[in-house]
């Protein structure tokens, strides 16, 4: 469970660029609950998962993840709570490394590195399995470098990756926004997949109104670094893309609406 | 080549090749340009010279040596790391540092070994010639250290130091402590170059100060040269081409330095590597360019 109470951000204080990006964020994500997360550009979605994950620390309010106070933890040290996948897919792994280094990397996550073998033949067994469940043949591929698969080959091997340290919770964030139509269906069906059969706790950031309410359970709706829609259950299944579509213009529109107003639709 | 100089070079390539490991652990696995060694280097030969006169085992005073070039790479690290100073100036400002920390170590600005015992004493008495008895004693220990460094980078530890090097966010993102390997590597670097200047006090009989200045160019050439003779992906094949690199570096310099046709002087030295370094740098960019180039002007003649 994912406990988030008033946290704000500001990039660059006391600059001329000074940015609130998150004023005040409230939420409780209950465990294995799958949110997905819309709103404009520079509505805060990244600065949100990176407060989550670690890569912002907020400068108020709080956040626990499982009962565990971790606002002062670092990127690193929540990499044991929280697994993430990128919109960059070369963000996400190292192209210089192969396909088994890189699986051997996410596998140690939150763990002490030593000094034992990264790759011992146990271990190698354990991720052809697991990538030959991904059904693209890429389990004859261990050896080659991670660059030189496809962006879609590697957003799925990062969804592997997020799922070999038995982590809970899964940050997307616009993950399918490199690829192209027919391999983002695929990845998205791969990460319904790996979501449900891992349990996952999941946030999915996406500019698509359809995936927003086609996947998940709930959806967010930030704007200006706050939450302004929240909706979940038969509310959500009522609701429609043109619906979404004309709150979302209501929001670039920059007219103060109430959450009351909002959930009229 | 004489069979002496032959030899000769293949001693200086070895004890160097310690330096080309620990160039290409900062510069390519780590990609962090440490300019460090051209003091570290000095550093190691200093302490090791000041310990055998002090009539400390020969194997002691090497380890000293290499503690205190990993003693001198955490400085650069926690300058750029803890203080965010760019690692090309955080490295600079250590090795002017370690010109005068040198100076201080010895007293002096060199120190002769004539009478002391060295870790090759006990092979010298074999029926060997000593000339034949150094590269092998140093080949062996640069064969240890090959090893182990390649089972240590074979290591979670060393696969989460290569990941700080190729892609420090997602590293972070998987959990490691991407600081911890930066302080951990360009130690390592060091302390592998403070072991190479020790061994080369013990080879050649001395250390001087000024030993150290262009350390970090032989050693860019030894990788760069090992690179391009041993294009290899496995690590430890990289670490042998580093070794290789240092002897074939070495072993080219002694060539142009014996021929007297080029009329080249010892001192020259530095010249002639600079101008090596800068075109095996440049090499690759014009091969790029050329086969750029190539399918347009056979578009052109047809
Ligand atoms: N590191 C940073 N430094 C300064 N400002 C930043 C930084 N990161 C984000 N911002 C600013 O904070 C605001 C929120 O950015 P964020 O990236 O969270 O938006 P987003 O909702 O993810 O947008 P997009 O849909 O374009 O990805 C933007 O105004 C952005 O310019
Ligand atoms: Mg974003």
């Amino acid at each position: 469970m994912i406990v988030v109470e008033d946290i704000h951000v500001t990039f660059g204080r006391g600059t001329p660029l000074e940015k609130h990006a998150l004023r005040g964020v409230d939420l409780t994500i209950p465990e294995g609950e799958f949110v997905t997360v819309i709103g404009s550009n520079g509505a805060g979605k990244s600065t949100f998962l990176g407060s989550l994950a670690g890569d912002v620390l907020a400068e108020q309010g709080r956040i626990a993840i499982d009962g565990t106070d971790v606002t002062r933890w670092d990127t690193p040290r929540r990499a044991g709570l929280v697994a993430r996948v990128f919109q960059d897919p070369m963000a996400g792994s190292c192209a210089a490394l192969t396909i088994e280094e890189n699986m051997a990397l996410a596998a140690a996550r939150g763990r002490r590195r030593g000094l034992s073998l990264a790759l011992g033949s146990d271990r190698r067994k354990g991720f052809r399995d697991r990538i030959a469940a991904l059904g693209l043949g890429l389990e004859n591929r261990l050896h080659d470098r991670m660059g030189l698969l496809s962006g879609g080959q590697r957003q799925a091997v990062s969804l592997l990756m997020a799922t070999l340290a038995g982590s809970k919770i899964l940050l997307l964030d616009e993950h399918t926004a490199a690829l192209d139509p027919a391999t983002a269906d695929f990845v998205l069906d791969l990460t319904r997949r790996i979501v449900r059969d891992n349990r996952l706790t999941t946030l999915m950031v996406t500019h698509s109104m359809r995936q927003a309410l086609d996947y998940g359970d709930r959806t967010l709706m930030l704007h200006e670094g706050r939450v302004v829609l929240d909706v979940a259950g038969e509310e959500r299944a009522g609701l429609d893309v043109p619906h979404l579509l004309a709150l979302f213009a209501r929001q670039r529109g920059g007219a103060e609406i109430s959450d009351d107003s909002l959930l009229i639709g | 080549m004489t069979e002496i100089a032959l030899f000769g070079a293949i001693e200086i390539g070895l004890v160097y090749a310690l330096v080309a490991i620990g160039v290409y652990l900062s510069f390519r696995i780590l990609d962090f340009p440490d300019l460090t060694v051209d003091g570290s280097f000095p550093l190691g030969a200093a302490v090791c010279a000041v310990l055998l006169i002090a009539g400390v085992n020969p194997w002691l005073a090497s380890l000293a040596a290499a503690l205190a070039g990993a003693a001198a790479g955490l400085v650069t690290a926690t300058l750029n790391v803890r203080f965010k100073i760019l690692h090309l100036l955080a490295s600079i400002l250590t090795m002017i540092a370690l010109f005068s920390v040198n100076l201080r170590v010895m007293g002096r600005p060199n120190v002769a070994l004539l009478m002391q015992d060295t870790v090759l004493t006990p092979f010298y008495g074999l029926g060997i010639p000593d000339h034949i008895v150094r590269p092998l004693v140093v080949g062996v220990i640069v064969a240890v250290v090959v090893l182990l460094l390649a089972r240590f980078l074979a290591s979670e530890f060393g696969l989460a130091m290569r990941a700080t090097g190729v892609n420090a966010r997602m590293a972070r993102a998987q959990g490691v402590d991407t600081d911890a390997h930066v302080y951990a590597g360009i130690a390592l670097s060091n302390g592998l170059t403070g072991l190479a200047g020790a061994l080369f006090a013990q080879t050649n009989g001395f250390a001087d100060v000024t030993t150290g200045i262009g350390t970090i160019v032989v050693g860019l050439a030894a990788v760069i040269v090992g690179e391009t003779v041993l294009p290899a992906r496995a690590l430890a094949l990289a670490l042998v081409g580093c070794v290789a690199g240092s002897i074939l570096y070495r072993l080219a310099v002694q060539l142009a330095l014996s021929a007297d046709a080029i009329g080249l002087q010892a001192s020259d030295l530095n010249l002639v590597t600079a101008v090596l370094v800068a075109v095996a740098l440049i090499l690759p960019r014009l091969k790029a360019k050329a086969s750029r180039s190539a399918p347009r002007s056979t578009r052109a003649a047809k």
